[in-house]
């Protein structure tokens, strides 16, 4: 059986005050094991994106625990977690939410430029492989505005691997994409997942996106249900 | 952090037409703020030069010598008189050992002319006419030492000789004077000598004008009784400015009296003060300018680039990476800004002539002093300033709300 590589622990999160108030989470508890692929389904409102953005340290919850890799990253500074963050998480968001101004391998190599301070030849290096991997290598050097929607996530993807994360969160990933564009982000992390034992927690509404990971976590009214 | 000097780079490479204004409009500030530098430096050099340019920045003196005394107090019966003493303007007293203390104060850093004189009243007479005159005799060669004689000439020469003499075209018109006539002059101490008028000057000063002459050193010991020694010596330097600290030298290494030219003008210092404050004024409005252009487009692009910062702190970028980015903009706008500003005050500053050669009714700029250094480091510094207000802005972004943007 793998180690776990994060636990949550009756997470609760409340946006807003008073009357105002809105409880998203509700004491929802998680464990995701090492080279886990997990995919997170439930309806819109039931909290998968704030449990993602929760377990990818750019939220803190209202109350319960959290622990990645040993570490508490409730207690920890925000300091503590931006490079916590850099070091162990990537993330592939739904708008790929790439640099505008940014060549698609200078997108890939962000994660490991910020940590160094400067672009290394070491980093391209893996920049140029993982857009290689993704089928982009007569993209390397292209704008990321001058790519397509499916080209946009492949890199988005490259960049939440650069750094060897051991968790990838992926918000939707491939709710913007065509079938065809979506099943091949999909396969790709599936062959990231089975080479590398890179964790990922994949949320999605599509149950055929679902299907492909080796296991569901639903998630309903702030709790998972199943 | 050469990282972030890359990112800060990259956004404004990105956005050229705006950071294309913005940097000029740094630029203007910078170019107004040499302008202006250039205009009070020059107005004011200009304004001394005109004023104090051609009189002693340092004056040495000999001590009035004590009065005669006309009544003895034991001659004094009564008891009551100390001592009657007889006003007089007569400078009878002399430095001595003038050959000392030339070229010693000649040595003192800042010295340019050292010229020692012999200076009485005296009449000058021809024909009927006569007319009460300011004499000075000055060592042959040494005519524009402090005056620029040479340069007020308007007919004749300058230089001095035995029984020559020079004087104002005020004066020698009222005496109907022409070059080469002779004329007479007898000095306050009673000597009278025949003169051969040599040059005539026209300095613009209506009092050198009208009743100044001067003579060789050597017809100005005759006429006033001095074999030796001189009353007066009239240091030049080569910065105006210096005065007060370089005469305090002369004091400290020959012991005399040595008096800058700032004493008793207080007026015009103060004059000159408030034309300067003026200058910070228009100088400090400009800076401010800057630093409002350059924080309120940084802020601007703070919020248009809220969804890039947020992405940036996902992937671990942190506040202080972010602030790094947007100072690092400000002070490359500062930058490039302060030096394109300073170069265009340089280039618009060059066809104007220089401090040496101002003429009345042109605006007297100074290009050299523009003061080009000091604009673009408080350009850069002001833009840097601009630009910590957006910038901790930007750090301050809420990753999950800008990637939700």
């Amino acid at each position: 059986m793998s180690a776990p590589l994060l636990q949550a622990m009756d997470l609760v999160k409340t946006y807003g005050h008073g009357e105002a108030a809105t409880r998203v989470l509700r004491g929802l508890s998680l464990q995701l094991d090492k080279g886990e692929m997990a995919a997170l389904l439930g309806p819109s409102g039931s909290g998968k994106s704030t449990l993602l953005t929760i377990l990818g340290t750019l939220m803190q919850p209202t109350s319960g625990s959290y622990t990645m890799l040993g570490q508490d990253l409730v207690a920890a500074s925000d300091g503590e977690l931006t490079d916590f963050r850099n070091l162990h998480i990537g993330f592939v968001f739904q708008f790929h939410n790439l640099l505008p101004d940014f060549t698609a391998l200078e997108n890939v190599i962000f994660p490991t430029a910020v940590k160094e301070g400067r672009e290394t030849v070491t980093a391209r290096a893996r920049g140029r492989d993982l857009l290689t991997r993704m089928g982009l290598a007569d993209r390397i050097d292209f704008p990321s505005t001058n790519l397509s929607g499916g080209q946009k996530q492949r890199v988005a993807v490259a960049r939440a691997l650069m750094n060897r994360p051991e968790l990838v969160l992926a918000d939707e990933p491939t709710g913007n994409l065509d079938r065809e564009s979506a099943m091949r982000v999909m396969e790709l992390i599936a062959e990231i997942n089975r080479d590398e034992g890179t964790t990922f927690l994949i949320s999605t509404h599509d149950e055929k996106i679902a299907a492909l990971c080796q296991r569901q976590i639903v998630v309903g009214d702030g709790v998972v249900t199943g | 952090m050469l990282y972030a000097l890359k990112i800060a780079t990259r956004y404004l490479t990105a956005s050229k037409a705006q950071t294309a204004l913005l940097v000029s409009g740094v630029a203007v500030g910078v170019f107004i703020f040499i302008f202006m530098s250039a205009l009070i430096g020059g107005l004011a050099e200009f304004i001394l030069s005109r004023t104090v340019g051609d009189i002693s920045h340092i004056t040495i003196e000999a001590e009035v010598a004590d009065p005669a005394i006309l009544i003895r107090p034991e001659a004094a019966r009564e008891g009551h008189i100390l001592a009657v003493t007889e006003s007089s303007g007569i400078r009878t007293a002399t430095l001595t050992n003038e050959e000392t203390w030339g070229p010693l104060i000649q040595s003192v850093p800042g010295v340019v002319a050292v010229s020692p004189q012999i200076t009485g009243a005296g009449f000058l007479t021809r024909g009927a006419q006569v007319a009460q005159v300011g004499v000075t005799g000055v060592e042959p060669g040494r005519e524009s030492a402090i005056l620029d004689l040479d340069g007020y000439m308007v007919d004749g020469s300058a230089r001095l000789g035995s029984g020559l003499v020079v004087l104002g075209q005020s004066l020698a018109d009222d005496l109907s004077l022409r070059l080469g006539q002779t004329v007479r002059l007898q000095s306050s101490a009673g000597v009278s000598t025949v003169l051969t008028l040599s040059g005539i000057f026209k300095t613009g000063n209506g009092m050198l004008d009208d009743s100044s002459l001067f003579v060789s050193l050597s017809t100005s010991r005759t006429l006033f009784a001095l074999p030796q020694g001189v009353t007066r010596i009239e240091i030049k330097l080569s910065d105006l400015n210096a005065a007060n600290a370089t005469a305090l030298r002369i004091r400290a290494l020959t012991g005399l009296d040595a008096v800058p030219w700032t004493d008793g003008a207080e007026q015009l210092m103060e004059a000159l003060d408030a034309q300067a404050q003026t200058g910070y004024f228009l100088k400090t409005f400009a800076l401010i300018t800057i630093v409002i252009g350059v924080a309120s487009a940084l802020l601007l692009s703070t919020y248009r680039r809220r969804p890039e910062i947020g992405i940036m702190r996902a992937m671990g970028a942190g506040r202080g990476f972010v602030i790094f980015v947007f100072v690092t903009q400000g002070a490359m706008i500062g930058l490039l800004g302060g030096l394109t500003g300073a170069a265009l005050g340089y280039l618009a500053l060059l066809p104007f002539p220089p401090r040496d050669a101002f003429e009345s009714g042109t605006l007297p700029l100074d290009i050299t002093q523009g003061s080009y250094g000091l604009a673009i480091t408080l350009t850069v510094i002001g833009a840097i300033l601009a630009s910590i207000l957006p910038a901790r802005s930007a750090a301050r972004v809420d990753p999950v709300t800008a990637i939700g943007q």
